[in-house]
Formats: C-alpha cells, sequence, structure tokens
C-alpha cells in the first residue's frame, strides 16, 4: 500500500491545528526523565503523561475535552520548551496557562493549592487536605496527586507524606525522586 | 452489536487507521501529485465533520466518500466540460451521489455504503471492499444485495 509521504503528514497536522479546530493537539516530548506525553488545548496545557503511548491516552482526553485530538507537534512548542528550560536548572515556575476542565470541586480546589507550592520545597498530603478546609482528606488528597493531570507542572512530586517519605508518584517514585533532586540542586540532569 | 465499533475514536485514531489508504485512492483517482492536495483537503473536510458523527461505524466508507467528493471537484476544476466519468453528473443536475445517496437512505449499513459507493461514485469493488474493512467479494455481494433490496421496494 503506498504510504502517506511524512512531508505529507505534517502539513496536513499543522494545517489541521490551524483551522482552530481541533479539542486538542499532543505530541510526545524525550526529557531527562523519559518521554512525556503533552496535551494542550485552546485554552492551555491539559494533560503530561508519563505513558507515552498516544494511544490510551487519546482516549482519555477524548472523553475530557472532545474527539478532535490530533498529534500536531508545533502546538506544543511552549510546552516543550518550558520543561526543556525546568529540567536545565533554568526555570523555577511555568508561565503556561492551564485547562484543568474535568477536575471540578475538591480535586479542582487541591490542584490549585498544589499550584502555589514553591520550587525546591515540600509540603504534606496532611497540610494541603488542612490548607483547603478538610484536615481528614489526607488520603484524598494522595488520590488527586495520584490522578494529576498535569504533573510536574502541578507540581505533586512536591508532595510527602507527614514522615517525609515519598510515599507514592503517578511516574513512579525514582522520578519523584529525580524532580526533588534536580530542585534542591543535589542533582544535574545531563 | 459491538459498543467499540460505534463509538467515535479520537481523531488521531480514526487518522492514523484511514491516511493510507486513502492516500492510495487518491493517487488512484488523481495521479501523485494531485493526490497531496486532494489529500489535505479531504482530511480537513473530515475534520470539519468529525464532531456531527453519531456513531463511529464506516468510517473508513464515510471518509472514502469525502475523498472521493474531493477528487471529483479536483476533476471538475480541470475539466469542466460535462459526462467527465469522475465528476459523475447527471441530466438532473444532481450529482451521482446525492441522487443514489437519498434512495439508499432506508437500507441496512452495509448495504447502503455499498451501492453508494459503488454507483454513486463508481468506486471499484476492491476500494469498497478496502472501504469498508471487508473483502472484494462481500463487497460485491452487499452492493448486490442493496440493489436487489432497492428493486424490490421501487416496483
Amino acid at each position: 500500500m503506498t504510504s502517506v509521504p511524512n512531508a505529507l503528514d505534517r502539513r496536513f497536522r499543522q494545517a489541521a491545528a490551524e483551522t482552530g479546530l481541533l479539542d486538542v493537539s499532543f505530541d510526545v516530548a524525550d526529557t531527562p526523565i523519559g518521554p512525556l506525553l503533552l496535551a494542550v488545548s485552546e485554552r492551555g496545557l491539559c494533560r503530561i503523561s508519563f505513558d507515552p503511548e498516544p494511544e490510551r491516552e487519546t482516549e482519555s482526553l477524548a472523553r475530557t475535552f472532545g474527539v478532535r485530538v490530533l498529534r500536531a507537534p508545533r502546538e506544543v512548542d511552549d510546552v516543550r520548551r518550558e520543561l526543556d528550560e525546568y529540567f536545565d536548572g533554568r526555570r523555577r515556575e511555568f508561565d503556561l496557562p492551564l485547562d484543568l476542565r474535568g477536575r471540578e470541586g475538591f480535586s479542582r480546589l487541591i490542584l490549585e493549592r498544589l499550584a502555589r507550592v514553591p520550587y525546591g520545597e515540600v509540603t504534606t498530603y496532611k497540610s494541603l487536605a488542612v490548607e483547603a478546609g478538610n484536615p481528614r482528606a489526607a488520603r484524598a488528597v494522595g488520590t488527586i496527586m495520584n490522578r494529576n493531570p498535569i504533573p510536574i507542572v502541578l507540581p505533586c512530586h512536591r508532595v510527602v507524606g507527614s514522615n517525609g517519605s515519598l510515599v507514592g508518584y503517578g511516574g513512579g517514585l525514582d522520578r519523584k525522586r529525580l524532580l526533588l533532586d534536580l530542585e534542591s540542586g543535589r542533582l544535574d540532569i545531563p | 452489536m459491538m459498543m467499540e465499533a460505534m463509538t467515535i475514536p479520537p481523531f488521531e485514531r480514526f487518522y492514523a487507521e484511514n491516511r493510507d489508504a486513502v492516500f492510495a485512492h487518491l493517487v488512484r483517482l488523481l495521479g501523485r501529485q494531485r493526490a497531496e492536495d486532494a489529500f489535505q483537503e479531504t482530511f480537513l473536510r473530515a475534520l470539519r465533520g468529525y464532531d456531527g458523527l453519531r456513531h463511529g461505524r464506516y468510517l473508513r466508507a464515510w471518509v472514502f466518500t469525502i475523498a472521493t467528493r474531493v477528487a471529483a471537484d479536483e476533476g471538475r476544476k480541470r475539466h469542466p466540460e460535462p459526462g467527465a466519468a469522475i465528476d459523475g453528473e447527471t441530466a438532473d443536475d444532481r450529482p451521482a451521489y446525492a441522487q443514489i445517496e437519498h434512495l439508499a437512505e432506508e437500507l441496512p449499513e452495509k448495504e447502503r455504503a455499498a451501492v453508494v459507493l459503488r454507483y454513486g461514485y463508481d468506486l471499484s469493488y476492491s476500494d469498497i471492499g478496502a472501504a469498508l474493512g471487508s473483502s472484494e467479494d462481500a463487497a460485491r455481494q452487499a452492493a448486490s444485495s442493496g440493489v436487489r433490496r432497492l428493486r424490490r421496494r421501487l416496483t
């Protein structure tokens, strides 16, 4: 079978993005902690996933944001650039608009609190629960962290157990440790 | 009925599953050079219509009909003389696919797709088989049983 030439494929993806009709554009970026799937809607960054296999993630994106989900690399260039700067140690805060549709109520509140935990510091599940006015919800906060749609930019790696243990991370504990080490200056990621 | 086949997949999956077949189809209709422009136009039209789809059945047949329509428009631009094989215009000025789509509306879906692609767009049975995800023989059978059903209804 004749396959579509790469240049034509790229041209179509860009043209599709330029129509403004895409609900979500995504691409997979290589980073020092492995490939990440990055996705943006017209409102902003809506997903970062440690699972670089787009097949699973596009289904979930389609359910939340609409079916017109397409890989369109240039659309995530801003995200890619800010992440590169972050991993280089040149960026401590992200200037990206976020799209948190699909996360409402308590989850939304917690994620907004999470966004304010500063670079290089850690907080606990318990304190986030307390700040949100629900001190008994530490476990629920853990679940919300686990389902964080935009890890790294929403820094759930900065949330640890009350005894200082790392507890868990959607991308695996090794990555959590790596990100914390990067932020504390204990590590230069090549 | 398989639920999975009915859900509309993310556009990325639809595109990835159909781009090569659509491109090959357009190359056969228009030649390599013009197929490239028609390819982009086909999937842009598909993107525009995508969120209006009610189910995900026969998406390949759907995008093949778009591709064939785009190719017909291209053909009309290049060969404005009436009766050119590809544009399929008939005496009442409605393109063949429009007439046949209307006639075939009540056929079961697979038969309808086969009849429309065969008689509305003049696709070969092997293309129709590719469009419907079945064999050439199955496409021939679906079209002929669709035509029999239409004939019974019209007489």
